[in-house]
Formats: C-alpha cells, structure tokens, sequence
C-alpha cells in the first residue's frame, strides 16, 4: 500500500507540472487554434533565466526559499516577454494565412529557440540547485513523498486556482472566454482580439516558466533540449483531456502523469514514454476530441 | 448619420460590393433588402469593420470609420445583431449582457441597462444564469438584440433578426425594434430577407442586387411599387 501511495504521490506531483505546462497550449489553441510548439522552449526558458537568477543570487547569500521566489519571478517575466514577442514576430503576421503556416512558423521557432540556447549555454547538461529546503514536518513522510514534490504539488495548485479565478472572474477573462467560443462576434463587441491573444501568450507562458523552475530545481540538471521532451508530453496531456478545454487540460496533465508513475511502479521503467504515447493513441482511437473535449463540426 | 460612399468590399478576388452608396438619418429606421447573396451582410460587415472596404468612404456623424478597428467602431457607437445571433455559448446569459457592454466602464449604467433589456424582454430575467447555447431560437435572438443594446449604441444593425423564428416571436421583436428606435431613439439599420415585414417596420428602404443599390424610396413607395412586389413580395 504504501508503494502505491508513493506512485500516486509521484505520479500527482509529476501531473502536475504537466497540466500547468498543458494550459498554455490549450489556451492558445481554444483562442487561434494553433498547436504552439514554441510553448516547451518558453518552459526551457523559464528554467535558464531561473539558473542564472539564481547563481547570482546565491553569490550574495540569500537563503533557497527567497532565491526559489525571485528566480521564479525573474523567469516569468523573462518568459513571458518571450512568448509576446514570439506571438507578434512568427503568429501575427500569419493571421490570415492557411492554418500549415503559422504551425510551420512555430517549429520554425522552436529550433531557432533550442540552438540560440545551446549556442549561448552549453550542450551539456548543466546542474541546478535545489532550491526547495528540506522541511522539518516532512522528515516523516520523506520515503514517499519528498518536500520537492509537496513544493511542486502546492504550487500548481495554488497557481492553478489563480488562473481559474482570472478566467472566471475577471473582464479580460471574460473577453478570452468569449474570444475562444466565438472570435468574429468578440470583435463585435468590442473586444481588442489581438489584445486577448497576447495575454493568453503572456499567460501561458508565465505558466510555462513556473513549470520549468520547479521541475528543475527537483531534477537537478538542465539543457536545451529539456523543453522538447516536457512539450511533448504536455502537448499529449492537453490532448488527452481535449485540447482548448481548460479543466480538460488539467485532468489531463493527472492522467498521464499517473499512467506514466504506475506504469513505470509497477512495469519498468524503461517504458514510462511507451504508455504515455500508447495511452495517446487510444484517446484518439476512441475518443477523437480527448476526455472533455466536445466533438463540433468545422464552423462555417 | 451614416454616410457610404461608393464602398467596394472583396473576398478576395471576388467583389461582394461593388461600389454602393447610401445615407442613415439620425432617428430613423432604415433597411435593406434584397436577395441572398446580394450583399447585404457585407455591406454590415463592412460597417462594422469585420471585413473593411477596399475603396470607397464610410462616415459616421462626419468621421471616416472605415479604416477603425472593429473595437473603435463599436466605441464610436455602433453596435451589430449579427445574422444568426452569435450568442456566445458557454457564457451565461448575465455575462453575454457584460460582454455588450465591454467598452464601458460605469458600472451603474451597466445594472441600469440591464434592468432595462430585462424589462424589453422578460424571458431573459429567468433565464439570467443560464448559458447562452441553451436559449430557444427566439431567446437567442432577444438575447442578442439585448447584448447589442448594452454598448448604447447611436446605431444598431440588425441581421435578419427574423431568420428561423416563429411568427409571433418574429412579431414581438419587430415590435421591440419600434420601441427602441422611439423610445431609445436609436436609429436602427435592419437587414431582412423578409422585405414585407421589414418595409412595414422601417421609414426607409434600399433595394439590393448584386453588390449594387438598385433602388431607394420610402418604404410605403416601396411596399406598392410593382418590381419590390414582384421579386420581393410574392405579390
């Protein structure tokens, strides 16, 4: 019992990361319907400007939970700004065009993005330090379920709830709901489409980013190439839960994230990727649209 | 009010308008009929800067509009009923009324306004919480022309608010139409297929074909004129 205590636990934690990262690609594809494959490199991003804050800062002796803080803060900016800049430099001018464009333009900029880092960095895995302390009232449970990983789980639900209320609560939310379901009657009203379209970005990737520094700072080593690999299978999980539903995304991100723990528990774990790519393939067998997703007929 | 002026509008290479001109007086009702695939949605779409024109003028109290952003042209204080409703479907029927007062920022104005389009339409206050996608046809429609009514609009163009719709709802929001235009004094640009109905209701009237106006007369001329009888009224 207590082992698969440990791989829901595991498999939670590791879902997580996967939904928070999942949103951003269902929040872009509910507003233009395009698969942002640039989204994994933000997230890759996000975990380098966390390093680099975070080097710095430990250079002048501030203590891991207000290093974790600020390189985060310093990371979703910095993300974040990359995400607008992406959308205005390889979306927009590509509004009008057939649909292959601009999914061209994002893999396009999805390799720029990795070699400009490997050129800049390294191709090595480079270490990063773990930035979430030790907690006293863990030591108990530290066999099954480390201070990482309740550091993770709270912070994405924690950010998760924010998001919620954002889209749920709050006028810009409203227009990126309204956006979502009906862009040309958005525009109608009144509403600044281009200007939903780069918050969901500014959104998405902030979340992006609050994924990379986490999953970092638990595995301990990052590259360029970390953001392709975590793309990936968010990209799934938003898949499996119905790519441009909200809640789809996050259930998502648990299922694929417990398939993986169990399977890798309780199989081996040379085919954790086996059964997150099977599990894909079946969604899409026998339920085209993903769990929430809602099959609807091409709008004329 | 409204003032167009020889506007060309293009799908790409095909031209839906093809140089049309006409003129909305301030506090009328006006409409445009025609057959489908005249060009009536576009010439709203073109308004309404969905679908800009390629040449040509579009004033509004004097102002060019036609190269604003939708946005702005909503801001400005002309608000669309698009054809077929666009009811935003998950949002609920209280959020579909916020989301027609986007632009504006006085709050009591809003709980104002919406008192009022719940007094224009009743059925829509038991309806408050319910998503948009759920309304019948008919609610849809109130809900729309509601939803419209929120941004104050100078100018309200209407989408054949008629299309799909039983004959007694069809008479109910054609009435509401007159009401809001007398008591809103709100000049109202109607769009219908459905030229009897719509040239009862308006003062004015234009005859489409083609991309092109063929005809302009006030609408009890045109109600007895014997080409709008044949090829409109059935007559």
């Amino acid at each position: 019992m207590e082992y698969f205590t440990q791989l829901f636990l595991g498999g939670l934690t590791r879902g997580s990361i996967y939904a928070l990262i999942a949103l951003g690609y269902t929040m872009v594809y509910g507003i233009i319907e395009l698969i942002n494959f640039t989204h994994g490199e933000i997230y890759m991003i996000g975990a380098f400007t966390a390093l680099i804050t975070a080097s710095v800062l430990t250079l002048y002796g501030f203590n891991e939970l207000s290093i974790l803080v600020m390189a985060s803060l310093v990371a979703v900016i910095y993300s974040s700004a990359y995400g607008y800049t992406i959308e205005k430099i390889a979306y927009k001018p590509l509004r009008h065009a057939p649909r292959l464009s601009p999914l061209i333009s994002a893999i396009g900029m999805s390799i720029f993005l990795q070699n400009y880092v490997l050129l800049a960095q390294t191709s090595d895995f480079v270490p990063f330090p773990a930035l979430v302390p030790e907690f006293a009232f863990m030591k108990a449970y530290e066999h099954i379920f480390s201070s990482a990983e309740l550091m993770i789980l709270l912070t994405t639900t924690v950010v998760m709830i924010i998001l919620s209320c954002v889209i749920k609560f709050t006028k810009t939310g409203m227009a990126m709901r309204a956006t979502a379901q009906d862009r040309k009657m958005a525009m109608l009203v009144g509403v600044d489409v281009n200007r939903i379209i780069s918050v969901t970005f500014i959104i998405g990737s902030a979340l992006a980013a609050v994924g990379g520094v986490l999953i970092a700072s638990h595995i301990g080593q990052i590259n360029f190439y970390i953001g392709f690999i975590a793309g990936i299978k968010a990209f799934t999980a938003a898949v499996l839960g119905g790519i441009g539903s909200i809640p789809g995304a996050v259930l998502g991100g648990f299922v694929l994230g417990w398939t993986e723990s169990f399977a890798t528990g309780y199989v081996s774990s040379d085919y954790e990727d086996v059964f997150a790519f099977a599990l894909l393939v079946l969604i899409l067998i026998f339920r085209p649209a993903g769990i929430l997703g809602k099959s609807k007929s091409e709008k004329v | 009010m409204l003032k167009l002026v020889n506007v060309k509008t293009s799908y790409g290479n095909i031209e839906a308008l093809k140089g049309i001109s006409m003129e909305v007086h301030e506090g009328e009702i006006i409409t445009l009929i025609g057959s489908n695939g005249a060009g009536k949605t576009t010439t709203l779409m073109s308004i309404s800067g969905i679908t800009p024109p390629r040449a040509g003028e579009i004033l509004f109290m004097g102002r060019p509009i036609h190269n604003m952003s939708p946005d702005m042209i909503v801001s400005h204080g002309i608000s669309q009923v698009p054809e077929g409703r666009h009811i935003f479907p998950e949002l609920s029927v209280m959020e579909n009324l916020h989301m027609g007062a986007f632009l504006r920022t006085d709050r009591e104005g809003i709980a104002k306004d919406i008192d009022y389009v719940f007094g224009l339409f009743p059925i829509l206050t038991d309806r408050r919480h319910q998503a948009g996608g759920t309304l019948s046809g008919g609610e849809q429609q109130m809900l729309a022309i509601s939803r419209a009514l929120m941004a104050r609009p100078r100018l309200l163009l209407l989408d054949e608010p008629s299309l799909g719709l039983a004959p007694k709802v069809v008479k109910q929001i054609f009435d509401i139409i007159r009401r809001i235009n007398t008591e809103q004094k709100t000049t109202v640009f109607l769009v219908e297929q459905n030229a009897n109905l719509a040239l009862q209701a308006a003062h004015r009237g234009y005859v489409m074909e083609n991309g092109r106006i063929v005809l302009e007369d006030h609408a009890d001329r045109l109600l007895s004129n014997e080409e709008v009888k044949k090829a409109y009224l059935g007559m």
